[in-house]
């Protein structure tokens, strides 16, 4: 199943901070359906680029488009933040919320909020204050507020960044499910294991420009840029 | 010394007795400024929130004019608002001189910018904490404010403490508009600077008692009500 949404295409897109380029030009195509892993070095544009394709990062240069137009694109789009944030508010309302956005109806609220609760093992807790949750159950929680909507397209940018094991293990079944479920899924990470437990195909982005891209088994095994490889082997990339 | 003492023991007889006219008076304190507090707070919490939200050209220029009005001398307030509500100005016709609407309005005036800002300063923080998730949410302006507004509640009660505190311990704008009428337009604040000027430093002294305790009261209770301070809550 592939989102109406899609392709998503980017020209020339640039962004700059001051006289520093962050991102760019980079050319983009994402299309068809599956888990795209964004790679790459500290520094290297990872975030910019998902910013940029979310509408959070203005462009210097270049342009953006999808299949259908900005706004309608925009509805249908959900991002979960490295730092996920969290509404000073119970876990409960916190799932609520981007349903309330767009004016759902309460019974679907209630209905939703509970299913998610359950599914992201926070039921219980359901009434507690998302900012004093852990790490991980904060994590997990951005990551349903992000799916409460049903995205066609969801940008996550380190979603497993400083979490153990076990919460790490619970997200990729959450992405998985997504993905399985029809959601196009853009993750930025440098977490070199999990792009390959999770990948469908991998951009690797270098001082801020796409360096290599391919799908899963031919880039992972048989990378074709020095860098790429190095990078894989754990030495350090500049 | 004795002076404070005296006040002390004139405030306890005020307080035990319920004198009539301390009642009347502290009720009339707590009416106009809370109805003052309560109007302000509606212009003032959207106002800050949305300076907080907004990026226009002359944001800047608005924020510190809205400090600066903080420090409105009520006097001049006073003044201003006698001047337009008397018999000759354009809101003579209305008959509001020396009556407590006066004394709402001219306490409104100088309390919005105070809670406003104080409000902004609060939301710009929250805003900080909030703006990638409210903008990826893609949250309407409207949306923003009211999200704002709600999860920012208890540093709002903050603000509007402040505004109560500047409005019920004024004297200068609420003689001048009100007038100090005695049955109609006298408060704490204006009945203890008659007092003084009658030499009745005693009972001077138990009104101000009476006036920090209602002070003191309004907070303990904004407080249990709201919940604040508790695990978990901001």
């Amino acid at each position: 199943m592939v989102s109406p949404l899609l392709p998503l295409r980017i020209e020339g897109a640039v962004v700059r901070r001051g006289a520093r380029v962050l991102l760019g030009p980079v050319d983009l195509t994402i299309e068809g359906s599956g888990l795209t892993v964004v790679l790459g070095p500290n520094g290297a544009g990872k975030t910019s680029l998902l910013k940029v394709m979310h509408g959070l990062e203005r462009l210097s240069e270049g342009r953006i488009s999808h299949a259908v137009d900005l706004a309608e694109a925009r509805r249908r789009e959900a991002y979960v933040f490295q730092t996920p944030i969290m509404l000073r508010r119970s876990v409960r309302q916190n799932l609520a919320y981007p349903l309330q956005l767009i004016g759902r109806p309460a019974e679907e609220i209630r209905v939703e909020t509970r299913k998610w609760a359950d599914r992201i093992g926070l039921a219980r807790s359901i009434e507690t204050q998302a900012p004093r949750l852990s790490g991980g159950e904060k994590q997990k929680l951005a990551l349903a507020r992000a799916l409460i909507r049903k995205p066609d397209l969801l940008f996550l940018d380190e979603p497993c960044a400083n979490l153990d094991g076990h919460a790490t293990r619970e997200i990729e079944e959450l992405l998985l499910a997504a993905r399985d479920s029809g959601t196009r899924i853009i993750m930025a990470t440098h977490d070199l294991a999990q792009a390959k437990r999770l990948a469908t195909d991998a951009i690797f982005l270098l001082n801020g420009a796409v360096h290599e891209r391919g799908d899963a088994n031919s880039f992972f095994d048989a990378p074709k840029t020095s860098e790429t490889r190095s990078f894989f082997k754990g030495d350090i990339v500049v | 010394m004795s002076d404070i003492f005296n006040g002390l023991a004139a405030a306890f007889w005020l307080i035990v007795t319920l004198d009539a006219n301390l009642v009347e008076i502290s009720l009339r304190s707590l009416q106009v400024t809370l109805s003052a507090l309560a109007i302000a707070c509606v212009f003032a919490f959207p106002l800050g929130t949305w300076l907080a939200v907004q990026r226009f050209r002359l944001r800047r220029t608005a924020i510190a004019t809205l400090n600066a009005l903080m420090g409105l001398p009520p006097v001049v307030v006073g003044l201003v608002v006698y001047i337009l509500l008397s018999r000759s100005g354009p809101f003579g016709v209305l008959g509001l001189l020396f009556t407590p609407t006066a004394m709402i309005i001219a306490q409104v005036i100088i309390i919005t910018p105070l809670v406003a800002s104080i409000t902004h300063q609060a939301m710009r923080d929250l805003w900080a904490e909030y703006h990638d998730l409210l903008i990826s949410l893609k949250t309407t302006k409207m949306q923003r404010i009211r999200t704002l507004i709600w999860d920012g509640r208890r540093t709002l009660l903050t603000a509007a403490l402040a505004g109560f505190g500047r409005a019920i311990g004024e004297v200068g704008a609420i003689m001048i508009v009100g007038g100090n009428i005695d049955h109609a337009t006298r408060v704490l604040t204006t009945a203890i600077a008659l007092e003084t000027g009658k030499g009745d430093f005693a009972l001077a002294l138990g009104l101000g008692f009476v006036l920090i305790a209602l002070a003191l009261a309004v907070s303990i209770v904004s407080h249990w009500l709201s919940q604040t301070e508790r695990e978990g809550r901001w």
